[in-house]
C-alpha cells in the first residue's frame, strides 16, 4: 500500500522542510553576528558588532519595549479570552462573539494596525466624531496617542488581533476539553458559571492552547508591521531597529544587525523561560484556590467587563476595516468632519488592477502553501497515530522554532540559502519560505483536535472490517472537518499576511497585496492604503467564512458533527 | 598606450563582452524580448502610475518588458545585489535598475556592483542640461557614468496659507516660528533621506561659510561646523510636532498631516509634489511652497544598472527613454508627476521645447526663476556622521 510507504517519512520530511531553512538562516546570522561578512570585507571572529551594538544609546528602552509589549499584549489577550469563555461559552451571546471575532482573525496585522491608527490618532475617526461639538476640538491637539514612548498602542494593537487568534484556538480546545458536562457538575455542587469554569475547565484548556500562547508570545515582542505603524519610532522596538541596520546601505551596520537579531532571539527565549516560571506559580496558586473551595458567587461582574473588553476589541478592527473602507472612496476629507465630503471611485480605478493581480498572485501563493500544508501536517498526525511515530516534546518545539525565532533573524541568511541552491527567484521560492511560516500555524491549528479524536471510533470502524485509510478518509477527517478548514483559513490568512519572506526571497519580483500596501504604506497616500488593505482583508476572510460555512452545509442532517 | 591594453585586457569588465553601450543600435536589438525589473521606490502613487507609463512605452517602441519592483527602502535593492554577489549570481540577479542617490550609489560604486560607465553614451544624453545642473555628481560623489539622472529636486517648504500668511525668509525665522506656533511643523526621521536632508538645509542656511561641507569631514573640523546645528536643534525640538517625540517615516506622510491641521509647515525634496498631491485630494487646495532666501538644496535623482543585471541592454534603453523630451515633459507635469527636468531647454529643438512649455506648473509650484540657484548637496561623509550623531541626541532620547 502506497500510504505505508510513504507515510512513516512525512514527519521527517516535515521538520526538514522548516528546520532546514530556519538552521540555514541562523547560521548565516550567526557569522556576521560574531563579524564574518567577507561581502563586507570583514572576516571575523571578534565581538565588534555585540560592543557596537551595546553602545548604541537606545538598546536598553528598545528591548524594553520589545518585552513590555509583548508581556502585555500576551496577558491581556489571555485574560480577555479566559474570562469571556469562562463567563459566557455555551451562552447565545458567546456565539454571537465567536461568529463576530473568529472571522476578525483574518484581518492582516497590518490593515488592522492601519485601521487603528486610523481610528485613534488625534486626527482619527473616534475624534471627528466628537469634534468640535463636544471637544471643541477646530484642529487635531498635539498628542502622542500613537507611536507613544510606552508602546500602549502597539500593545492594543497587537490584543485587537490576538483577542481573536487566542479564541479560536480556545474554541478548538474546548471541544475536547468535556467543558459542558465540567461546568454542570460544577454548577450542580454550587459553584457559580465562571469559578466552575476557571476550576475545572481551565487548566485542561490551558494545557491545549500552551504553545498557541508561547507563540503569541514570541510573535508580539518581535512583530514588525505594526510595530513600524503604532509602535514609537524614538527608539522603536528592538525588531524594527534591526530591520532599519539591515537595511542601512553601510554594510557594517548588518554585522550590528546580526548581533542585534541574536539579543532579540535571547530575550524571546528568555521571556518564554519568564513566562513558563509563571505558569508554575499560578498553577501553585491556582491549586490552593481550587481546594479553598470558594464558590464565586459575585463574578457577574468580572464577566460583565470581559464581555465588553472582548466586544470593543472585536469593533475596534470592525470599524478600522470600515474606515479604510471609507477613505479608499474618499475624495477631499478634512478634520474634524466626520465623512469625507465628497466620495470619488477614482482611487479605486487607479488602483484597480494593480489590486488584481496582487490578488491572484497572493491567492496562488496562499492556496498552494496552505494546500501542501495541511498535507503534510494530516500525514504527520496520521503517522503519529499509526505507527506511533511522535515528534515528542523536542520535536513539537523544532516545530514551532520558525514561530519563536524573530523573522529577522534568519530570513536574510535564507535568501542566500536559496541562491546558493540555484532557486531562481520568484513565486516557487516565496511558497516554499512561506511553508516555514505557514505550516506551524496549520499543525498548531490541527494537532489538538486531531489528537484529541477518540479512538474508540476507530476501533469500532476496524471491527467492522475498515482499512486504516478508509478509518481516515470516512471517519475521522470528516468529523474533524471543522478544524481542518479552521486549519488551512489560519494557513491562508498566515500566508496573505507574510511581508518579509515574501519581499527578501521573492526579490521583490513577487508582488502580493501585502507587499504592495507596505510598499504603499511609508507614503503615508490613505485612499491607496485603504485600497490595498481592504483586498489585503477580503482575501484572508473569505476561507475564514468557508471555514464556518462549510461545515454547517456539510453537516446539516448529523447534528452530532455540527461542532458547538 | 601598450601598458593601457595591457590593463584593459586584464580588467574584467565582462559587462561589456555582451553589450556595449557605445553601439546602440546593437543595444536597440539586443533589448528587444528583454524584462527590466526597476527597483524604484513605491511609495507615491503619483511615481507608480508615472513608471506603469514608461513600461507601455518602451514596450511599445523597443519590445521591452518592464516590472516596477515596489520599494519601502532603495537599500532593500543594495542588499540584494549584495547577497546575489555573495551567493556568487553573477549573471542575473534580480535587479535591473535601481532608482538610486547619495550614499546608496557611493556603497554601490565602492563596492563594484555596479554596471558602467554607460550613461554618458546614452543618445539622450546629448539633450541633459550638464552646466546647469548637478548631473555628474551624486552628493559631491562623481558618478563617471554608473548613473544616468532623470529628475532635478530642489527642497521646498509646504506651508498652509489658511494658517501662515507668508513664506519664511530663512531657518532661523522657522525657528522663531516654531516658537510662537508650537507643534505645527516636523520632519521626517533621520536617517530618512528627507529627514537627513533637512538636518542639512538646515546648516546650510546657518553657517556663514557652507562651503566647508563640499570636502569629507574631519575628527577636526566635524565638532566646530555642526555645534550650530545642534543648538539649533535644541532650540527646535520641544516646539515641534508631539514634542519630537514622534516623526513621521517619510516625506510624503507629511502630507495627510497637513491635510488635517496637524502641522501647518512641512518640507520636501519635490517642488512639484504639493501640486500634485492637491490634485490627488491629499493636500487642501490653500497650500503654497517656498524656498529660502540664501535658496536651498538640490540634486539630481538617477538610475544605475547593478554589474549581474541580465537585462543591461534593456535597463539602458529605459534609462535611455525617461531621459527623452517626451518622458521629462510628462514627468514635469504637475498632474501626473511634478518632477523637475535634467535637460536643457536650449538643446532641444523647437517641437519639444514646445511641450514643456505647454505645461501648466500647478498652484503650488514655483517657476524656475523663483526656485532661484540650487545649493549644492554636502559631501556624504557629513551627512552619516550627522545622522549617528542626531539619532544619539534626539532618536532614542525618551
Amino acid at each position: 500500500m502506497k500510504s505505508r510507504r510513504f507515510l512513516p517519512i512525512l514527519p521527517a520530511l516535515t521538520l526538514l522542510a522548516m528546520l532546514g531553512p530556519v538552521l540555514a538562516g541562523l547560521y548565516g546570522t550567526v557569522l556576521p553576528a560574531f563579524g564574518h561578512l567577507p561581502a563586507a570585507g570583514e572576516t571575523g571572529p571578534n565581538l565588534n558588532a555585540f560592543r557596537a551594538l551595546f553602545d548604541w544609546p537606545g538598546l536598553a528602552d528598545a528591548a524594553r519595549l520589545s518585552v513590555t509589549t509583548g508581556l502585555l499584549a500576551t496577558a491581556i489577550s489571555l485574560l480577555i479570552v479566559m474570562l469571556i469563555t469562562a463567563g459566557w461559552s455555551g451562552t447565545p451571546a458567546f456565539r454571537a462573539l465567536e461568529r463576530l471575532l473568529s472571522p476578525l482573525l483574518s484581518v492582516p496585522h497590518a490593515a488592522a494596525a492601519f485601521g487603528l491608527a486610523f481610528l485613534i490618532a488625534p486626527s482619527g475617526w473616534i475624534a471627528r466624531l466628537f469634534s468640535p461639538w463636544l471637544t471643541g476640538w477646530d484642529r487635531p491637539p498635539d498628542l502622542l496617542i500613537v507611536q507613544d514612548e510606552w508602546g500602549l498602542a502597539l500593545t492594543l494593537g497587537m490584543i485587537t488581533k490576538e483577542v481573536p487568534f487566542l479564541l479560536l484556538m480556545t474554541l478548538a480546545a474546548l471541544g475536547q476539553a468535556d467543558a459542558a458536562r465540567s461546568v454542570t457538575i460544577a454548577q450542580a455542587l454550587g459553584y457559580s458559571r465562571m469559578t466552575g469554569w476557571l476550576k475545572t475547565v481551565f487548566p485542561r484548556v490551558y494545557a491545549q492552547i500552551k504553545l498557541p500562547i508561547y507563540v503569541v508570545l514570541a510573535y508580539a515582542m518581535s512583530v514588525v508591521d505594526v510595530a513600524v505603524i503604532l509602535g514609537p519610532n524614538t527608539p522603536p522596538t528592538l525588531s524594527v531597529q534591526i530591520v532599519k541596520w539591515m537595511s542601512d546601505p553601510d554594510l557594517a551596520m548588518r554585522l550590528q544587525a546580526a548581533a542585534a537579531a541574536l539579543v532579540q532571539l535571547g530575550l524571546v527565549i528568555g521571556v518564554l523561560a519568564f513566562w513558563w516560571c509563571g505558569e508554575k506559580v499560578v498553577a501553585a496558586l491556582g491549586r490552593r484556590w481550587i481546594a479553598a473551595g470558594g464558590r464565586g458567587r459575585a463574578d457577574r461582574v468580572i464577566s460583565g467587563i470581559a464581555m465588553v473588553l472582548g466586544t470593543t476589541s472585536a469593533l475596534m478592527i470592525l470599524l478600522g476595516i470600515t474606515i479604510l473602507a471609507t477613505w479608499s472612496f474618499a475624495a477631499q476629507w478634512s478634520f474634524p468632519n466626520a465623512l469625507p465630503d465628497t466620495f470619488t471611485l477614482r482611487s479605486w480605478m487607479r488602483h484597480g488592477p494593480g489590486t488584481t493581480d496582487a490578488l491572484i498572485e497572493t491567492a496562488i501563493i496562499a492556496i498552494t502553501t496552505t494546500f501542501i500544508a495541511i498535507t503534510l501536517t494530516i500525514g504527520c498526525l496520521e503517522a503519529e497515530c499509526r505507527y506511533n511515530l511522535k515528534f515528542g516534546k523536542i520535536g513539537t518545539w523544532l516545530l514551532y522554532l520558525p514561530l519563536l525565532i524573530p523573522q529577522i533573524a534568519f530570513l536574510p541568511g535564507l535568501q542566500t540559502l536559496f541562491l546558493n541552491v540555484g532557486a531562481s527567484v520568484g513565486r516557487w521560492p516565496v511558497i516554499a519560505a512561506h511553508l516555514i511560516f505557514v505550516l506551524p500555524y496549520v499543525f498548531l491549528s490541527l494537532a489538538d483536535p486531531f489528537r484529541a479524536w477518540d479512538p474508540r471510533m476507530g476501533t469500532i470502524a476496524a471491527a467492522l472490517g475498515s482499512s486504516p485509510d478508509r478509518i481516515l478518509w470516512r471517519i475521522r477527517l470528516p468529523m474533524l472537518l471543522r478544524p481542518i478548514l479552521t486549519a488551512m483559513a489560519v494557513g491562508i490568512a498566515v500566508s496573505v499576511g507574510q511581508y518579509l519572506a515574501t519581499l527578501l526571497i521573492g526579490g521583490g519580483r513577487v508582488a502580493t497585496l501585502t507587499t504592495e500596501a507596505l510598499a504603499l504604506a511609508s507614503g503615508g497616500d490613505r485612499r491607496a492604503i485603504g485600497a490595498y488593505g481592504l483586498m489585503q482583508t477580503g482575501a484572508a476572510l473569505v476561507p475564514f467564512a468557508l471555514a464556518l460555512l462549510i461545515p454547517t452545509l456539510v453537516w446539516r442532517n448529523r447534528k452530532g458533527l455540527r461542532h458547538g | 598606450m601598450k601598458y593601457l591594453a595591457v590593463l584593459a585586457a586584464l580588467t574584467p569588465f565582462a559587462a561589456y563582452a555582451d553589450v556595449d553601450p557605445a553601439d546602440w543600435d546593437a543595444v536597440i536589438a539586443e533589448a528587444d524580448g528583454q524584462t527590466v525589473y526597476w527597483n524604484a521606490w513605491g511609495g507615491s502613487t503619483n511615481t507608480n502610475d508615472f513608471i506603469a507609463w514608461v513600461g507601455e512605452r518602451v514596450s511599445e517602441d523597443y519590445g521591452v518588458t518592464l516590472e516596477h519592483v515596489k520599494l519601502t527602502d532603495t537599500a532593500d535593492a543594495v542588499t540584494r545585489v549584495l547577497s546575489e554577489k555573495q551567493a556568487g549570481e553573477n549573471d542575473d540577479g534580480a535587479v535591473d535598475m535601481i532608482w538610486i542617490n547619495g550614499a546608496n550609489f557611493a556603497a554601490m560604486k565602492d563596492a563594484d556592483l555596479l554596471f558602467g560607465p554607460y550613461a554618458e553614451q546614452l543618445p539622450n544624453w546629448a539633450f541633459v542640461d550638464v552646466d546647469g545642473k548637478t548631473v555628474q555628481t551624486d552628493f559631491t560623489v562623481p558618478t563617471d557614468g554608473y548613473e544616468s539622472p532623470w529628475a532635478m529636486a530642489q527642497v521646498v517648504f509646504d506651508y498652509d496659507t489658511a494658517d501662515i500668511d507668508a513664506p519664511l525668509a530663512s531657518m532661523n525665522d522657522i525657528l522663531e516660528w516654531t516658537k510662537a506656533n508650537p507643534g505645527r511643523f516636523t520632519y521626517p526621521q533621520p536617517p530618512d533621506f528627507l529627514g537627513t536632508t533637512f538636518l542639512k538645509q538646515v546648516l546650510v542656511d546657518i553657517l556663514p561659510d557652507p562651503s566647508v561641507l563640499q570636502v569629507a569631514a574631519t575628527d577636526e573640523t566635524y565638532d566646530d561646523v555642526t555645534a550650530p546645528l545642534w543648538a539649533y536643534l535644541d532650540e527646535l525640538t520641544p516646539n515641534l510636532w508631539r514634542e519630537g517625540r514622534a516623526y513621521p517615516p517619510t516625506g510624503t506622510a507629511m502630507f495627510p498631516m497637513i491635510a488635517d491641521g496637524e502641522i501647518d509647515l512641512s518640507i520636501s525634496f519635490s517642488p512639484g509634489a504639493a501640486s500634485a498631491a492637491i490634485a490627488n485630494f491629499e493636500l487642501p487646495d490653500t497650500v503654497r511652497t517656498f524656498v529660502l532666501e540664501k535658496g536651498t538644496i538640490g540634486n539630481a535623482s538617477f538610475v544605475a544598472i547593478p554589474y549581474n543585471s541580465g537585462s543591461k541592454a534593456a535597463s539602458m534603453v529605459v534609462a535611455n527613454f525617461i531621459m527623452s523630451p517626451e518622458a521629462q515633459a510628462r514627468a514635469q507635469n504637475p498632474d501626473l508627476l511634478g518632477y523637475g527636468t535634467v535637460l536643457n531647454m536650449d538643446a532641444l529643438d523647437a517641437d519639444d521645447r514646445a511641450l514643456f512649455d505647454a505645461i501648466e506648473l500647478g498652484v503650488a509650484t514655483l517657476s524656475p526663476a523663483e526656485l532661484g540657484t540650487a545649493v549644492a548637496e554636502p559631501h556624504p561623509s557629513w551627512m552619516t556622521r550627522i545622522a549617528d550623531d542626531w539619532a544619539g541626541r534626539y532618536g532614542v532620547a525618551q
